[in-house]
């Protein structure tokens, strides 16, 4: 529970400040991938671990060892991972005679595993590979599904978050237009799904907006799709589930009408329109005697006391 | 002949016009869907045909990268759209801000549940006392400069270092002051941690008692928890958990009082003596011309009116609810014209004719 985890105070700064890194947050921190291998991970399967390790950078942890567990029956190891090095995104790669070069991709909620996808590697051309200049590190992807299955079908969708999710890096206010450099282009034709990446050169053309042309770099896999393990409706939409105090507030009484112009709205106490000053039109000017007559029932007039 | 040369030349300039965007337009039957916050595009056209794809290497790759580039180049042109500004002065770099993401992921780890105040945090806001921001230095008049108010160095010397403990007007003068001071200040710290450790316990209760995400497991919870929401879970079914199958090592549950049975009443042929009484009771409340009151039942509905009444009016305070019913479930209740079933109600026993009637709830 929330409250149990303070009963063991820090007692140093440090500590405090990792604990509080880690802690449910309104704005979240982003998300990290564990990059693991498992018991019987081949070549293949290792150099796309290390290269998704090279896309993600900084917000990837690419474990050394071999893990011998197996993600879809037994959860509870990766849950312990993903509670040590808090990371919320993992890749698990291995290698059987029934499934080879196999991929598991899954995200977690509160460090219990919501999404599993198994994705089976069918061609893989490394970052090494492909001897084109690269995009530096930590640069944000740019990133493109085509495919109308990724809409249709309920476990491609799944796959489509996962993969924005996976591939999204920090969510940034405001970005430098020249350094649009990086694009992730997934394809879904014919049940597999190829993946992409390119490097983006803006050329020149005649106004504002540049020409791209693109140039290959980077890793590009060829996939198809295995296993799934979805979380349940409910569960996924109280993942989705945002607190009210991240909404936009609206601002009332402005509207907007077609053509663009901007409305506003006052609201204006009750008043009394026989006391209203309009303009100053010295005939109908009240005359002294007119005003005491009026006055006279009314307001008697205060002394001023010193 | 001026107005056809006028003409070429507005033709000559819409000519190159068009020119120029067309290196930059791509032609998709059906638009993208955007998410400028994420670099997001979704091409929901149908991809080029399968067959092509199917295809060795090279064809399949070109094709590949001619979908992407024009992908691309739709989602650039857009961003570009975006209002750009330079950062950093005239010469730095051109930087468009991005809207806020469109796209719904889901969240890492749960909202943060806003805690429960602690016992001192409701005194403060009863009494109005509100936090007093202090200076981070504070004057040292021996030192003679700004020393902290506590810490490394701070500003009434080292406290380990007193070399005089003097002995207060009223206590025993064999007394050691410095271990009365030692022992005062472990009480101190022990005190301290006790409260805090019951503050925390206290939020852990309140926590439980409303869970927001009722019935899923979090790992977090422990086995009373689980425990109780299980049984919650059982005994939601129409027929109230009677013909739930248990698991091979769940244990029996208990007897319930009701007995898995939505309505309970007493055996035809029971208890002959309560039944008299009851019945003639019952033609005695029908034939008296005063009507008869039972005191607890109209306070008890007297004050679950005002207390809906303000809540009504003031939504969010939760607190002041759960205090008043709390208090009201301590309070003895007066011994009214009872039933077998009612006794259910009644919380307690009541001890004599306490006047339950006549109190009403403190403010």
């Amino acid at each position: 529970m929330d409250p149990l985890d303070r009963v063991v105070k820090p007692k140093t700064k440090r500590a405090k400040r990792f604990l509080e890194k880690r802690e449910p947050k309104l704005n979240e921190n982003t998300k990290n991938a564990m990059l693991i291998r498992g018991g019987n991970a081949n070549l293949t399967v290792t150099a796309v671990l290390k290269d998704i390790y090279a896309v993600k950078k900084p917000f990837a942890v690419l474990y050394k060892k071999k893990n011998i567990t197996r993600p879809f029956e037994d959860q509870t190891s990766l849950e312990f991972f993903s509670k040590k090095s808090d990371c919320s995104l993992f890749l698990f790669g291995c290698h059987n005679k029934k499934r080879p070069n196999n991929l598991i991709i899954g995200r977690m909620f509160d460090y219990h595993v919501l999404d599993m996808i198994e994705l089976g590697v069918e061609k893989f051309v490394s970052l090494k590979d492909v001897k084109n200049s690269k995009c530096p590190e930590g640069t944000k992807p740019m990133l493109i599904f085509a495919g109308d299955v990724f809409d249709v079908n309920e476990e491609y969708r799944r796959l489509k978050s996962l993969l924005i999710d996976f591939f999204r890096g920090p969510t940034v206010p405001s970005i430098r237009l020249a350094g649009l450099e990086y694009v992730l282009h997934f394809t879904a034709v014919d049940g597999k799904i190829y993946m992409r990446s390119y490097k983006v050169l803006l050329k020149k053309s005649g106004c504002k907006i540049p020409r791209i042309e693109l140039e290959e770099m980077g890793p590009s896999l060829d996939l198809v799709m295995r296993r799934t393990h979805l979380a349940s409706d409910d569960l996924y939409k109280l993942s989705l589930k945002q607190p009210k105090a991240l909404k936009p507030k609206k601002k009332k009484n402005i509207s907007h009408d077609v053509f663009g112009t901007t409305y506003g709205r006052i609201h204006m106490q009750k008043q009394d329109l026989s006391k209203l000053q309009t303009r100053k039109m010295k005939g109908l000017k009240k005359r002294p005697a007119e005003k005491l007559a009026e006055d006279g029932g009314a307001t008697p007039k205060k002394s001023k006391s010193a | 002949m001026a107005a056809v040369r006028v003409e070429a030349v507005l033709a000559a300039a819409e000519e190159q016009e068009a020119e120029k965007r067309r290196s930059i337009t791509v032609e998709k039957e059906l638009e993208l869907e955007f998410d400028l916050g994420n670099l997001l595009a979704l091409d929901r056209n149908p991809p080029p045909a399968a067959a092509a794809l199917r295809g060795a290497g090279p064809r399949r790759e070109a094709l590949l990268r001619a979908l992407a580039r024009d992908n691309t180049q739709l989602l650039v042109s857009r961003l570009w759209e975006l209002p750009a500004e330079r950062a950093g002065g005239a010469g730095g770099p051109l930087v468009a801000r991005l809207p806020e993401p469109t796209f719904r992921l889901p969240r890492e780890k749960p909202p943060p549940r806003p805690r429960p105040p602690t016992r001192w945090e409701q005194f403060a806001r009863l009494k109005g006392i509100r936090r007093r921001k202090k200076t981070s230095l504070v004057w040292d008049e021996q030192a003679k400069e700004w020393r902290r108010r506590w810490g490394y160095r701070r500003a009434g010397g080292d406290p380990a270092r007193a070399w005089l403990a003097e002995v207060p007007a009223g206590a025993d003068p064999e007394e050691d002051q410095f271990a009365r001071l030692r022992r005062e200040k472990r009480e101190r710290v022990a005190r301290n941690e006790l409260n805090r450790l019951r503050n925390l316990a206290r939020a852990h209760r309140a926590g439980s008692a409303v869970p927001a995400a009722p019935l899923h497991p979090t790992g977090h919870q422990d086995r009373e928890e689980l425990r109780r929401v299980a049984r919650v879970a059982r005994v939601s079914t129409a027929s109230l958990g009677r013909f739930q199958p248990r698991l091979p090592k769940e244990p029996a549950e208990p007897p319930s009082r009701s007995g898995g049975r939505k309505r309970r009443f007493e055996p035809l042929l029971g208890n002959l003596a309560a039944e008299r009484s009851r019945q003639l009771e019952l033609l005695r409340d029908m034939g008296s011309k005063k009507p008869v009151l039972d005191i607890t039942r109209a306070v008890n509905k007297q004050m679950r009116q005002e207390e809906a009444e303000a809540a009504a009016a003031h939504k969010g305070k939760k607190q002041s609810q759960r205090g008043k019913r709390g208090r009201r479930q301590q309070r003895p209740g007066r011994s009214g014209k009872k039933s077998g079933a009612r006794r259910q109600q009644q919380q307690q026993k009541p001890a004599g004719g306490g006047t339950g009637g006549g109190r009403r709830k403190k403010a």
